[in-house]
């Protein structure tokens, strides 16, 4: 498994992330939606299974039984691409996620803070990225003017 | 105007910090060209054909004298001695060198400044009227809602990765000057029944596939604001194209869904958020309302006699009036219009020396306060009348007293091929030639209001679509030919330009504009502006005369 950064420390991965075909029997997967979907009778009752959604894919699709999950990730396909921030958002406001939620894909540092801000807790980064000194992407800005998921009151509600 | 407090200040110090680390690790090699590229840009910092371009973000356009001195220093010391002032409000410069950029944002940021967000896909600038506050024909000052939007829409952290750029303007006056309908998102404020709201626009914009924007909500209150605008992010963010660059702006969204479906998808997001934390509060508004008080003005009466005797008396001050000076809401002030379009200088463009001037006349005429305009000119707001004859004498000295203001020599132009990398063509010499060509004054005023706006690109920066002469640079087979269409509006009126025909080389536009506004000239009827015999007499004869 990779190491990944989850709660602001460097960790070995407690998920297999799966692009493709796999044993169902196999332990702690992240599994794509339209697999988990299609097998939703037998994975339901497994509480080492989530999922994983594409940046395209709609997150009100896996509206119905995520709060059950322990884990969702969204994938990054390009750091440039910032559709999963909206996903993220949507699942932890409005769906009330309370899981883990990973961001997997093109995961760069220079991302992390907004990540967090959208709700994420963990991250797989990109190959090639520096875990000890993404750290220091998590924090870089001690206020912000809008709410957000980590903290909805925006600025001007305290200033 | 908008004063920073703690909060507003570590914010931006701290970015000054986390850009020195990123351009850091881009020399060290740690950060790829790609990567860092992205970083950049959301700080401004273009890469460009001959150096790098730093968009210095002004928020709508409202800039102190310190900032003008701070601003003037920098060209000085970081650039070649000028600035310019783009069509966006903002200010750029040319000559920056890539490693002392974290050093030139470091000074800025001494004086409230930035260049956050002014490139990138993420939420530019919020850019407004420039007679905001001053206006006789506004139903309420726009910018503290121009304020609360730049703040929350400043590291929006779900909103920074668009699948392109987005520009917010708001009007709150009757005639637009801040081309909402060409933004991503307009916002006008409007009263209905006694109450002030705002009435929102999205999906117009200019570039490769011009559009007006369509009406999406008729009426919203004030304080749902924020939380609005937040909807139609999203819907954006989630729902926009970015498969294809030239079709990823919001107004590719709107016109593929239709303005009806698009509103009916904000709506149904917006009632997750509306009345949430997101809310403006009755105390936040006043907050934002306090920094564009009225400035201390004297008590004058609104007749000047010893005004209108220097007007009699003084030809070249009364064509400067007629066409640079506006009517004021307080009585006895006028606001002061400074045409930076000196002939054989590129449009917008300002010396360090005029910055001073400019800043040291501001102290001494305005309040020490200017506004940029996107017509790239700058306003001095609240001028007394018994004052104005010696401003304009003081301007004179500096260049600075053009009396074109909206004449076809006032042209809007982008830096154009001298400069950008992004350009077909070059703009500004087009600029030049067309300024040369029409030198006589008395001609310039008897042709009267006249928009010509110049690209050098499908991207539009010099906003070609909207004006009533628009001309784009375009390449044919590794040269360049020039593109001109008639009938734009940017005001209340908005309309799109129409195409001519096939395109000019550089060398015949100036005459191409001769023969379209020599036909004006015969075809106009009393009281009609250029594209007023437009409209009466349609493209046919306009075509007619220059392929004649």
């Amino acid at each position: 498994m990779p190491a990944i950064i989850k709660n602001q420390a460097i960790v070995e991965s407690d998920y297999q992330w799966v692009d493709g075909e796999i044993d169902l029997s196999t332990n702690n997967l992240l599994l794509p939606l339209t697999t988990y979907i299609a097998h939703q009778d037998k994975l339901s009752a497994r509480k080492d299974v989530g999922i994983w959604l594409e940046a395209g894919e709609n997150i009100e699709d896996a509206e119905a039984f995520v709060s059950k999950l322990p884990i969702v990730a969204l994938n990054f396909p390009a750091f440039g691409d910032g559709r999963a921030y909206s996903s993220a958002n949507i699942l932890r406001r409005k769906f009330g996620f309370e899981g883990e939620l990973r961001a997997i894909g093109d995961v760069r540092r220079d991302q992390l803070e907004q990540m967090v801000r959208c709700g994420f807790d963990s991250f797989q980064m990109a190959d090639g990225q520096n875990l000890e000194k993404s750290l220091a992407g998590l924090n870089s800005f001690t206020y912000n003017y809008q709410g957000s998921i980590d903290r909805p009151e925006p600025l001007f509600q305290n200033r | 105007m908008y004063i920073y407090d703690k909060y507003d200040q570590t914010m931006v110090d701290e970015r000054v910090a986390q850009y020195r680390d990123q351009t850091n690790r881009f020399l060290a090699g740690e950060l790829p060209a790609d990567e860092f590229q992205q970083l950049r840009l959301r700080n401004g910092l273009y890469v460009q054909r001959l150096a790098p371009m730093l968009r210095i973000t002004v928020p709508y356009g409202m800039l102190s004298s310190l900032q003008i001195r701070k601003l003037a220093h920098i060209t000085r010391h970081y650039d070649r001695g000028y600035a310019h002032f783009s069509t966006r409000q903002n200010v750029q410069l040319n000559w920056p060198i890539l490693e002392e950029v974290p050093d030139l944002l470091a000074e800025l940021a001494e004086v409230e400044m930035h260049a956050i967000q002014s490139s990138g896909n993420c939420i530019r600038n919020t850019t407004s009227d420039q007679y905001a506050g001053v206006a006789r024909d506004e139903i309420e000052d726009s910018r503290p809602w121009a304020e609360l939007i730049r703040q929350w829409s400043t590291f929006h952290p779900e909103f920074n990765w668009l699948p392109r750029k987005f520009k917010i303007a708001v009007t709150g006056a009757k005639e637009d000057r801040a081309a909402v309908q060409v933004h991503d998102i307009g916002v006008r404020i409007i009263e209905q029944d006694g109450q002030l709201g705002f009435q929102i626009l999205a999906g117009g914009g200019l570039g490769r596939t011009p559009v007006l924007g369509a009406v999406i909500k008729d009426f919203l209150d004030q304080k749902h604001l924020l939380t609005y605008i937040e909807a139609v992010l999203r819907v954006y963010n989630r729902y926009g194209r970015r498969d294809n660059k030239y079709k990823a702006r919001i107004k590719i969204l709107v016109r593929a869904m239709t303005p009806e479906v698009f509103a009916e998808h904000v709506d149904t997001e917006w009632q997750t958020i509306k009345n949430g934390p997101g809310t403006l509060t009755e105390a936040e508004i006043l907050r934002a309302k306090s920094f564009f008080s009225r400035p201390d003005y004297k008590q004058l009466d609104e007749e000047c006699s010893a005004l209108d005797q220097q007007i009699t008396d003084n030809f070249a001050f009364k064509t400067w009036v007629g066409r640079n000076v506006k009517p004021h809401q307080q009585s006895g002030y006028v606001i002061v219009n400074l045409a930076i379009k000196a002939t054989a200088v590129a449009p917008g463009d300002v010396s360090d020396e005029q910055l001073d001037t400019i800043a040291d006349l501001a102290d001494k005429y305005s309040f020490g306060e200017i506004r940029v305009t996107h017509e790239q000119n700058a306003t001095f707001a609240d001028v007394a009348k018994n004052e104005l004859f010696a401003l304009w004498k003081e301007l004179c000295e500096s260049d600075l007293a053009s009396p074109n203001l909206g004449l076809l020599t006032d042209i809007i132009c982008c830096p154009g091929g001298d400069y950008c990398s992004l350009a077909n063509a070059k703009s500004i010499p087009v600029a030049e030639a067309i300024q040369k060509e029409f030198d006589d004054l008395d001609y310039l005023h008897d042709l009267g209001d006249l928009d010509i706006n110049i690209s050098g690109c499908m991207n539009a920066c010099g906003h070609h679509h909207v004006g009533n002469i628009g001309i784009l640079g375009v390449d044919k087979k590794g040269e360049e030919f020039y593109q001109v269409s008639i009938g734009g509006s940017a005001y209340s009126d908005a309309a799109l330009a129409k195409i001519l025909g096939p395109s000019f080389a550089q060398a015949q536009i100036p005459n191409v504009v001769r023969k379209l506004v020599t036909l004006y000239l015969d075809q106009r009827q009393e009281g009609e502006q250029f594209v007023d015999t437009y409209n009466r007499i349609g493209i046919k004869p306009f075509k007619e005369t220059v392929y004649a």
